[in-house]
């Protein structure tokens, strides 16, 4: 079967029905997206499928072939994606285990939802877990990359 | 040498890798083997068993503590490469394999920093000795008119050599002693108290931070394992077949386990060996089994919870610890308060489950693991492959979060028998619904307190009554009595200035695997205890902070002398680390001026506080919650800690934060239950942790400044949360629940 990742094309050997969690992590090597419950409670596995947000431990390969997958490996090409900037301003990470998914679920909200209100976050980002108790950190880097957005934009407005 | 009070001086020396007589034993670690690309080693002329330089001039640190969260791979060798004069831009860190002579590796009881601060001080001091003699030595001059400074070595006319010219000849250099060590000046650190960013934050923001569910390696099989639902349970019948007809099984084999104690020994299950995870998990799918009854398989946990409450209420137990006497005091009492408490068994639920990759060939094994204990992984595993310990090589990977599960190498063990077996190698992913129902679990308990008012509020009897089946059950089944260790875990160890005060015990036998987790003990004591504290000074019409303090009584430090209580101190004596309440009493005045405790709220809105002394620390905290139609909603929490000196304020902020979000979490949601000897609960649906919509939107935190040496920080700030959340209700609602999770009694 036949994957898009990250703008490659792949080739993965397995049944239809494998979560694609397992074919990215097994099969591809891309071990950058989490297991963390494989039940879609936890968020650990959050990938890109054609732009949403979707726990890809509840995506099968079947239903990923055709789309455009991005996992958190290909966000951004140097590490530098806004969100990424603004959780290293705010070293969000403790064990780091599960701010893949957070990332990759905070950059799915604001990509459809720039000015996701306080409350849209909380509820948006309450899918995905941290056992290490990040979430303070993880709503103030993401308002920090809505003030830099919306710096970003102004300026582009003014020039 | 007063850095050597807890170890002796020879021991020290061995640890460290130092000889009494100054010469280096041998300096580096033995080759790894390592897989190329998963974990880092060292390459450069080491200088000690901690610090090797390259000839490019980056300097490797090595940590020999588990990375799960904390901070510590950046914590530690931030005080090396300070007192080193090494410039942090220029510092590798090198994750250390299992081994003796780093000392203890055990990464838990909050006693990275602690344990460590000076031994790593003496490590970059012994480095930065040797460079700056190499450096003497190549200008012909004196070593003391040399000096070390931002990674170059600067002589008496100005000259300079940078650390990477120098490595080869300092590695060469007797070692100096670690008596004659000159030691930085503390006003001149600059690193130590500095928040700098975590040494593997790029690395984990990119997705490409190798935890220990990220190893693979040529040739690997997964496997997925079936284990006994109650503890001691064995294979009665198996059905394979199906299984390993599934595409991408490989093979079904089974992991028996001796009777006896549980230990670190894996639980008996059917392991399926597969190509990949999902064809490991759905071969399992299709195992039929049967497993045997056993001593454990009809436990209830409602029923033993049941049974703890009504004995502890029933009558005394045995005295751990008495002064004056109780009975007489509680017969005089103006008011007499009573109460029990109630809290349940807790699962660890780190993100990252256990998982563990060995490879086992002839004669010797590898492991690459999330493990909070690699020396203890390491014999586990010699002794269940019948290895020389020599022979096994224990490559420490990130922890997606440990809390006290990864201590337990149970897991390591599954991987080398089944690698053993398989002659390939093997990686044992658990299952989230493995690592809830298979947990170590953490106790439930009963707690029953008696006090007693006389007419001025003044409390003038404590009596303190727990049952909580023991961690040590874990290794010798017939222990039933909660031990010293854990009782000095706030129960027994409580600091009131009361004239008359008992406390005792019950039996408790353990019918699940009993662990530790995140502060331990402290859980359920401090809540009982922070708890009743708040029904005395409700009962005395008081204020509970200012009651809190009367409680405490003068400054002072206590010895538990003459009272039959043999204090643990976390492993420390009391002279290097006392038991200071004014230390205790400041963070809760500290506290007390950070929030508006006497605000007048709108009805159904309250605070309440809670504070509590453990691992060496000291801990305040407050919560503003919101009851309305049965519902809780945490507003605020606020946190003060004294923890000594800090090495990254930043880290230990982030601690506190999470500290206290995994004490919110427990306290809201917190709670396994067993039935016929099955844990009832599988992930995170049923066994729900905090999420960012639970967690108040305001958290604060503070650190009180100190130059005391560093105590306990990853586990201090848990404890006191559930009862000043219980407080806060009471206050928000004149609901007092003694019973955790909260959740229980309102919609969380
Ligand atoms: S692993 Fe997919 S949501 Fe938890
Ligand atoms: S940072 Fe550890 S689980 Fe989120």
């Amino acid at each position: 079967m036949k994957l898009t990742v990250n703008g490659t094309q792949r080739e993965v050997d397995c049944e239809p029905d494998m979560p694609l969690l397992w074919a990215l992590r097994d099969l591809l090597q891309l071990r950058g997206t989490k297991y963390g419950c494989g039940k879609g409670l936890c968020g650990a596995c959050t990938v890109h499928l054609d732009g949403q947000a979707r726990r890809s431990c509840q995506v099968t390969v079947a239903d990923a072939s055709g789309g455009a997958i991005t996992t958190i490996e290909g966000l951004s090409a140097d590490g530098q994606h806004p969100l990424q900037q603004a959780w290293r301003e705010h070293n969000v990470p403790q064990c780091g285990y599960c701010q893949p998914g957070q990332i990759m679920a905070a950059s799915a909200l604001l990509a459809a939802n720039p000015g996701a209100s306080d409350d849209e976050i909380r509820s948006t980002m309450s899918g995905n877990l941290c056992r290490c108790g990040t979430y303070p950190r993880i709503h103030a880097a993401i308002k920090s990359a809505q003030y830099t957005n919306a710096a970003v934009e102004k300026a582009e407005d003014e020039a | 040498m007063n850095t050597l009070r807890k170890v002796s001086r020879r021991r020290f020396l061995q640890l460290t890798g130092f000889t009494a007589g100054g010469l280096v034993l041998g300096a580096r670690v033995p080759g790894p083997g390592a897989l190329a690309g998963v974990l880092d080693e060292a390459t450069g002329s080491a200088l000690n068993i901690f610090v090797s330089v390259r000839a490019d001039g980056i300097v490797e640190i090595v940590a020999h503590r588990s990375e799960m969260g904390t901070g510590i791979r950046t914590g530690l060798p931030q005080i090396v490469a300070d007192e080193m004069e090494a410039d942090w831009q220029r510092v590798k860190v090198i994750q250390a394999q299992a081994n003796p002579a780093y000392g203890s590796q055990n990464t838990d009881g909050s006693r990275s920093v602690r344990d460590f601060y000076l031994v790593m001080r003496q490590m970059g001091a012994a480095a930065r000795t040797l460079l700056e003699t190499a450096a003497a030595d190549t200008w012909g001059v004196p070593a003391a008119q040399c000096r070390a400074r931002e990674h170059v070595v600067h002589g008496p006319g100005g000259q300079t050599l940078g650390f990477g010219e120098l490595a080869a000849r300092a590695a060469k250099l007797p070692m100096p002693d670690t008596a004659t060590l000159r030691m930085k000046a503390e006003a001149d650190f600059r690193y130590v108290g500095q928040s700098l960013p975590i040494v593997d934050l790029d690395a984990m923001l990119a997705g490409e931070a190798v935890y220990g569910i990220d190893v693979q390696l040529p040739d690997m099989l997964y496997a997925s394992i079936e284990r006994s639902p109650w503890l001691q349970g064995k294979i009665e019948s198996l059905e394979s077949d199906a299984a390993l007809a599934m595409a991408g099984v490989v093979d079904v084999v089974t992991l028996e386990a001796a009777d006896g104690a549980p230990g670190f020994n894996p639980i008996e299950g059917v392991a399926v060996l597969a190509e990949n995870n999902w064809s490991a998990l759905r071969g399992r799918d299709a195992l039929k089994l049967r497993w045997s009854a056993s001593a454990h398989s009809e436990h209830s946990a409602t029923q033993y919870l049941d049974g703890l409450a009504a004995l502890v209420e029933s009558g005394p137990g045995e005295v751990r610890r008495e002064r004056g006497d109780v009975s007489a005091a509680l017969e005089r009492a103006e008011q007499m308060v009573r109460a029990t408490y109630r809290t349940p068994y807790l699962a660890h639920a780190s993100m990252e489950p256990p998982v563990a990759t060995a490879r086992v060939a002839a004669g010797s094994c590898e492991i690459w693991a999330c493990t909070q204990t690699p020396q203890a992984t390491r014999k586990a595993v010699a002794e269940a492959l019948g290895l020389d310990v020599d022979a096994v090589v224990v490559h420490v990977t990130l922890l997606g979060g440990g809390f006290g599960r990864k201590s337990k190498p149970d897991f390591a063990v599954e991987a080398a028998r089944l690698s053993s077996r398989a002659g390939r190698p093997v990686q044992v992913v658990w299952s989230r619904e493995d690592d809830i129902r298979h947990d170590y679990f953490h106790a439930c308990s009963a707690q029953h307190f008696q006090g007693a008012l006389d007419a001025q509020g003044q409390v003038t009897a404590w009596l303190a009554r727990e049952a909580a089946p023991p961690i040590g059950a874990t290794f010798d089944p017939s222990v039933q009595m909660n031990s010293e260790g854990g009782l000095s875990q706030t129960f027994a160890s409580v600091p009131f200035a009361v004239p008359n005060l008992r406390i005792e015990s019950h039996p408790a036998p353990a019918h699940v695997r009993i662990g530790w987790l995140r502060s331990v003990y402290n859980i359920p004591y401090a809540f009982g205890v922070g708890s009743f504290v708040d029904e005395l000074a409700h009962a005395a019409g008081r204020d509970p902070i200012a009651f809190w303090l009367d409680l405490l009584g003068e400054d002072r430090r206590l010895d538990f002398a003459g009272e039959g209580f043999n204090y643990s101190n976390y492993g420390r004596s009391l002279e290097d680390f006392p038991y200071d309440t004014a230390r205790l009493a400041g963070v809760i005045r500290t506290l007390a001026e950070r929030v508006p405790w006497k605000q007048s709220l709108p009805a159904g809105q309250g605070w309440g506080f809670s504070a509590a002394n453990s691992f060496l620390s000291n801990m305040a905290v407050a919560s503003k919650v919101e009851v309305r139609d049965g519902q809780l909603r945490v507003l605020e929490m606020h946190g003060v800690l004294d923890a000594g000196r800090v090495i990254n304020p930043d880290r230990v902020h982030a601690q506190m934060e999470g500290g206290m979000i995994f004490g919110l979490s427990l306290a809201l949601n917190g709670e396994i239950t067993f039935e016929r000897g099955e844990a009832q609960q599988s992930n995170f649906h049923d066994y729900p942790i905090a999420r960012m919509q639970q967690v108040p939107p305001v958290i604060k935190t503070h650190i009180m400044p100190s130059a005391a040496p560093p105590s306990g920080v990853g586990e201090p700030p848990t404890p006191p949360v559930a009862p000043s959340v219980a407080n806060a209700v009471f206050a928000a609602s004149g609901q007092r629940i003694r019973e955790l999770p909260l959740g229980k009694h309102l919609d969380v």
